[in-house]
């Protein structure tokens, strides 16, 4: 694609960003106030080339899912086909193959569910201990969930589907969700963030008021831990719905695909002898599939921006 | 990105099937003496019922599936797998070496199935009555299935080639359709001048399309007896084809384009891509893929490497096995013979699927088949006398699978640099030979 480069507006001048225009009377220098921050042309256009980056294949997405098969071959890619067809192809990506795509989206969300969730709130839980409790080995702990965050899962697929096919529980869901249940940096990310956001003499108070370790966990604690949680869920959430490769290793029943598998089933469909080209479902799948991800990060914005600035400030 | 998973996923797929060969040799050797099963002992199973797993990505073996059910209402075929290619077989191999949730049926090409007969991963169906199925297909997939005593699965399809090309372009640019690879590469000029956005056909390095034109030429690289390998791409027949395909790469003359892709079945669809030397299975793609085409292309003999020659070659084409480690071996093999050399035949034809069985291309009927597509061309009559025309003395290397996934990195330098397909050839023959030796084939070179 070339289309970055040659459409990218020019940078606003920089003149209009606030560089004194008027004389020079006064002799101090004009600092930049943090209320207007300074511009930099160089950023502006890097900016754009970025934002155009990652916003060209999502225009590219939704245009093509306007279109029927025959269209996409026809038409150009950054521009509408003569066919509008974007409702049959949402009702055919529905309906076809007697409406697998659904099931695949349910199971999906299944995932999500189990597999984020129950990785964040052991990553919660985990991280809550590391940061306020001493015990015997932590060294040991950080050093082996620091280790395990270097670790690429895709390293462990193949061992972890031998011993999964040992257990008898390969093609079946748990497959996919119990290796999901474990997230080493959100360990990590919820044990630094308990450790500057929960005051220990909080909980001293707490205990020191009689509350048990289970209670001051849930009723002091946790309302603390909320933006950090939220990030977690949100990162746990995007790989797991994004997991390809564990379900491709550990998954043949179609019937348990999560999309991202079975679009890419589809995908190859096209590389098959007798095989249905379906690329048109193949695209508005595929711009489904990533709707609720957008949703997810528009609902909670406002909860993980407060998480990732939290311990930034000194207060 | 999708090629590097591939490669990835290819080469996992293989480490795990010869971690598997290591282990199978060790433990079965009853595999050598395996019992002959009559057609009474079939017949007893199949009143007796049971279930059927099979992972096959074939479309039309949906409906054989139903039709076996409904005529054995006591056997449930369970048919999944949706995906092909590298995927399907990494997850065979993990089956295979796991030793656990190993199908009962398996669809192979007939590349890869060397690869698994050899690390014993498959059942000898000699002992089914297989063997005596040999008169039924032609003598390309029937040479790819059996090693003249085991028979390791039943040919599904064939895929003889011919060459389709787009009759709208020829005709607009008044080309005659060639007959001799000579003339191919002439009508490529002629082309390409005409209209520089044009090209003869697409190739930007396969595997299968370079070695599918290697045995219509008369090379044989690959000899295979045993562990005993031999590879070799220095023969006259493997020059006639580098002299041409050079010819072609220099001049910029083949568009660079991989197959399969959806800039590929656009270029197909728009002209770009002028013709396409491929199997008698295409015409089903064509017409899902390439619809707003329909009418433009028809089907023509392969190109002759000598004028008048009638060698023809296959593209493609897979078999139905059974995994060595599949349970209920007696219903598996009453359905592989049911789909592949029974009823299922007729049920699949009908759906498009192109036979390896020589009843089926050689009836009327198949013969007299008019394709809309091809604006009522009855192209079977073609891709038929292409099938009587392979020769079947070709065969596959052992670890053919891998020896196709490392075919960019080598040969594909001759598409993108200046080096030339004999060098680029040597190379793929060199990583080759190293690979069959670690991996304890006993490599001539």
């Amino acid at each position: 694609m070339s289309t970055p480069v040659t459409t990218t507006s020019p940078a606003p001048p920089a003149k209009a960003a606030g560089a004194p225009t008027s004389t020079p009377r006064l002799r101090t220098p004009r600092r930049h106030s943090p209320g207007r921050p300074k511009r930099s042309v160089l950023l502006t256009v890097l900016t754009s080339l970025v934002v155009l980056y990652t916003v060209v294949p999502l225009i590219w997405l939704v245009i093509n899912a306007t279109k029927t098969q025959s269209g996409l071959a026809d038409s150009s890619g950054l521009w509408f086909a003569h066919d509008f067809a974007l409702w049959d192809n949402i009702r055919d990506t529905f309906t076809y193959h007697d409406g697998i795509f659904g099931r695949w989206l349910l199971n999906t969300a299944m995932y999500v569910v189990l597999g984020a969730g129950g990785a964040t709130l052991l990553a919660v839980l985990g991280g809550y201990a590391l940061a306020k409790f001493d015990f015997f080995g932590k060294r040991g702990v950080f050093a082996v969930v620091i280790g395990a965050v270097a670790v690429p899962g895709t390293a462990l697929a193949v061992p972890t589907f031998l011993m999964f096919s040992k257990m008898g529980l390969t093609d079946t869901p748990w497959a996919v969700i119990i290796p999901s249940l474990v997230s080493p940096f959100g360990l990590y990310l919820m044990w630094v963030f308990a450790t500057e956001a929960i005051p220990t003499e909080l909980l001293e108070a707490a205990r020191i008021d009689g509350a048990g370790e289970v209670r001051t966990f849930f009723q002091v604690a946790l309302p603390l831990l909320a933006p950090g949680l939220v990030t977690v869920l949100l990162f746990t959430t995007v790989a797991t719905w994004n997991n390809y490769f564990l379900p491709l290793i550990m998954l043949k029943d179609s019937d348990w695909y999560p999309l991202t598998l079975g679009l890419s089933a589809w995908n190859s469909q096209a590389e098959t002898i007798g095989g249905d080209v379906i690329y048109n479902l193949v695209i508005t799948g595929s711009l489904i599939t990533i709707l609720p991800l957008i949703a997810a990060f528009l609902l909670l914005q406002k909860y993980w921006q407060s998480g990732l600035a939290a311990g930034s400030v000194k207060e | 990105m999708r090629r590097k998973t591939g490669r990835l996923l290819r080469g996992l797929a293989l480490l795990s099937t010869l971690a598997l060969g290591a282990t199978a040799c060790g433990g079965s050797d009853d595999s050598s003496e395996q019992k002959q099963v009559s057609a009474g002992d079939i017949q007893a199973a199949l009143e007796k019922g049971g279930t059927v797993s099979v992972w096959a990505w074939e479309p039309t073996l949906k409906t054989v599936a139903a039709d076996f059910e409904k005529k054995y209402p006591k056997v449930k075929i369970n048919l999944v797998s949706e995906r092909s290619g590298d995927k399907h077989y990494t997850a065979l191999s993990n089956a295979i070496s796991a030793g656990k949730g190993v199908p009962d049926v398996a669809q192979v090409e007939y590349f890869a199935l060397g690869q698994y007969s050899l690390t014993k991963g498959l059942t000898d169906l000699s002992s089914y009555g297989a063997d005596k199925l040999a008169s039924k297909y032609t003598p390309g997939p029937w040479n790819a299935v059996s090693d003249g005593k085991a028979v390791y699965g039943l040919p599904m399809d064939s895929g003889p080639m011919a060459l389709f090309y787009n009759k709208k372009v020829f005709d607009k640019y008044k080309i005659a359709v060639p007959t001799t690879w000579d003339e191919y590469v002439e009508a490529a000029r002629k082309l390409h001048k005409a209209d520089p956005k044009l090209y003869i056909a697409a190739d930007a390095g396969d595997a299968g399309l370079t070695t599918s034109l290697l045995w219509q030429a008369g090379s044989r690289p690959y000899k295979v007896d045993g562990t005993k390998v031999k590879i070799d791409f220095s023969d006259a027949g493997a020059k006639k084809y580098t002299d041409t395909w050079q010819k072609l790469i220099d001049e910029k003359l083949v568009a660079p384009i991989y197959g399969w892709t959806d800039d590929w079945y656009k270029g197909l669809g728009d002209g770009t891509i002028a013709t396409l030397p491929s199997g008698a299975w295409m015409p089903a793609n064509f017409v899902t893929g390439v619809k707003n085409a329909s009418g433009d292309w028809r089907a023509a003999p392969m190109p002759a490497w000598t004028k008048g020659d009638k060698a023809s070659t296959e593209n493609g084409g897979s078999s139905l096995a059974l995994p060595a480690l599949g349970k209920n071996k007696e219903l598996a093999y009453a359905f592989v013979e049911y789909a592949n050399a029974g009823d299922g035949v007729q049920t699949r034809v009908k759906q498009g699927a192109f036979p390896a069985t020589t009843a089926e291309l050689k009836s009327t009927e198949f013969q007299n088949t008019k394709f809309d597509y091809f604006g009522g061309q009855e192209a079977n009559k073609i891709f038929a006398e292409s099938a009587a025309n392979v020769a079947s003395d070709w065969s596959y290397l052992p670890f053919q699978q891998y020896a196709n996934s490392i075919f960019n990195d080598t040969v594909g330098k001759a598409y993108v640099s200046g080096t030339k397909l004999t060098d680029a050839l040597k190379s793929w023959q060199d990583a080759s030979v190293k690979y069959g030796e670690e991996q304890g084939f006993t490599v001539e070179k």
